[in-house]
């Protein structure tokens, strides 16, 4: 299974293995990981799954899809690394993705 | 004060059809809901897309379901209480006091919370700056736009709202308007409106920028926003709006003493009645083992929590259980005429 890492905002690291097909989210909610709320349920509808993707990785992601930019609007301090953690499906690409957890959601 | 057999917190699918459900049972009740409108989510969140797994109805969409339902509940003349939000709530003997956020106080031996992910509210700057200015020169919504005449108006968000409010305001005032991405997501029309204003020298843009600090003591003076590229602009302002769409917030729910479990109320699956006698929580905000946040699984637990309100709205009565296709007391109760 691929690992993903996670970063809270203080700096703490969480390395986690997440089976193909979950999304990043799903990964950080199944394994308590603060900082991550996803009210939604990854319908994208709250931008409260909200994560910062290190610079090196950023491009190698699938695109945003319609609408995720507009629900980042909404996020707290979006920059333009800013993606929504229910978008991004795991997957052997993304072994050894390292996402940062914003400071709050909401 | 009001009196009525149960309280339900929540105008969502859920709540919306246990009205239903209280209805045929011949008890009463009154629904609160802090959105300005009926249908939760549904409404708020995705009015126009397709729904494809309500029982019996192969597609609707979130606003068709909520006018259905609406239209379903027609006949028990439910009293809403909208852009209202349910604040505190109070044991008192064999009832509960229950007091809103506009001052109504009600009185019944039940409340159903079918509250969703919380009480639709917009989201908020979150520099601590902000709270302090919050009401009186940051506002999140327009409730009196003469306040704003010829004054100095920062307009923040990328959306109708904001695209809108712009237009308007730049008639009477000066406006700026900033956003954090080049693309504004409102209706294109607006957008070319608020183009063309700029161009007029009627509106001010500033795109790639995010609020960073809001200076002054008792009055705001000025902000400074922040680009995208770490440099900062200062600008004079005399009232900020922002307009960064609504938020679901657990809110005042979890001082009610109820066990929670994250952001949901836990529930017993005989009837959905929490660790308080009478008071039931039923659709996305319930918990219990196996829960699946969907509107069909609220439309079960509304059925079950109403009848579980029967017995501390009539102690003296038994319930009865019975079909709509057959019983006479229950087509009384919807109004259906005897030879329809
Ligand atoms: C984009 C999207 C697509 C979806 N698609 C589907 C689907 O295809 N099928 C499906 O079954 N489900 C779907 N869902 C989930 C479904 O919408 C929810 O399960 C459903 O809305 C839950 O209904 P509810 O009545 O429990 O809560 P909600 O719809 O969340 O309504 C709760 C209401 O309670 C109010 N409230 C909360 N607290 C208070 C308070 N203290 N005072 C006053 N009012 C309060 C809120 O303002 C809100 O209006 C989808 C959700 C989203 C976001
Ligand atoms: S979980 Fe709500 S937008 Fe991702």
């Amino acid at each position: 299974m691929p690992k993903i890492n996670y970063i809270e905002h203080g700096g703490k690291k969480h390395t986690i293995e997440v089976a193909n097909g979950l999304t990043v989210m799903e990964g950080a909610i199944q394994n308590n990981i603060p900082g991550i709320d996803a009210d939604c349920g990854g319908s994208m509808a709250c931008a409260t799954c909200h994560v910062y993707v290190k610079e090196e990785w950023f491009n190698k992601l699938p695109k945003k899809e319609d609408g995720e930019e507009d629900m980042i609007d909404m996020a707290y301090k979006p920059n333009k690394y800013s993606r929504l953690s229910c978008q991004l499906t795991v997957s052997n690409d993304l072994e050894g993705l390292t996402v940062q957890l914003p400071e709050k959601q909401a | 004060m009001i009196n009525t057999d149960v309280l339900v917190i929540g105008a969502g699918p859920t709540g919306l059809f246990c009205v239903h459900q209280l209805g045929i049972i011949g008890l009463n009740c009154e629904v609160v809901d802090n959105l300005d409108k009926i249908g939760g989510q549904c409404i708020e969140l995705y009015p126009d897309k397709p729904i494809y797994d309500i029982p019996a109805i192969p597609e609707c969409t979130g606003e068709e379901l909520t006018n259905n339902l609406i239209e379903q509940i027609k006949p028990f003349k439910t009293k809403f209480h909208l852009s209202d939000r349910v604040e505190e709530v109070k044991k008192d003997n064999d009832h509960w006091v229950i007091k809103t956020s506009k001052g109504k106080e009600f009185k019944a031996p039940n409340i159903i919370i079918a509250g969703g992910v919380g009480s639709f509210e917009p989201r908020k700057f979150l520099l601590k700056d902000c709270e302090k200015f919050e009401g009186k020169e940051i506002f999140y919504y327009v409730k009196d736009k003469n306040i704003f005449k010829n004054k100095i108006v920062s307009i923040f968000g990328g959306g109708d709202s904001a695209l809108d409010w712009a237009i308007e305001l730049s008639k009477t005032s000066k406006v700026k308007l900033i956003h954090r991405r080049d693309e504004f997501r409102g209706a294109d029309s607006s957008v070319q409106k608020v183009k063309e204003l700029e161009k007029k020298g009627k509106i001010e843009i500033f795109t790639k920028y995010q609020l960073n600090e809001v200076e002054g003591e008792k009055n705001i003076n000025n902000i400074l926003i922040k680009h995208d590229d770490g440099s900062i602009k200062q600008i004079q302002t005399n009232y900020i709006l922002g307009f960064f769409g609504l938020i679901m917030k657990l809110g005042p729910i979890v001082n009610w003493g109820l066990n929670l479990d994250k952001k949901t109320i836990q529930v017993n699956t005989e009837n959905f009645e929490t660790n308080q006698n009478g008071i039931f929580a039923i659709g996305d905000i319930c918990t219990y083992p196996g829960k699946l946040k969907l509107i069909l699984s609220g439309f079960h637990e509304g059925a079950l929590a109403a009848r579980g309100c029967f017995k501390y709205a009539r102690p003296n009565e038994k319930l009865k259980f019975e079909f709509t296709t057959t019983s006479k007391n229950v087509q009384s109760r919807l109004g259906v005429k005897p030879n329809d």
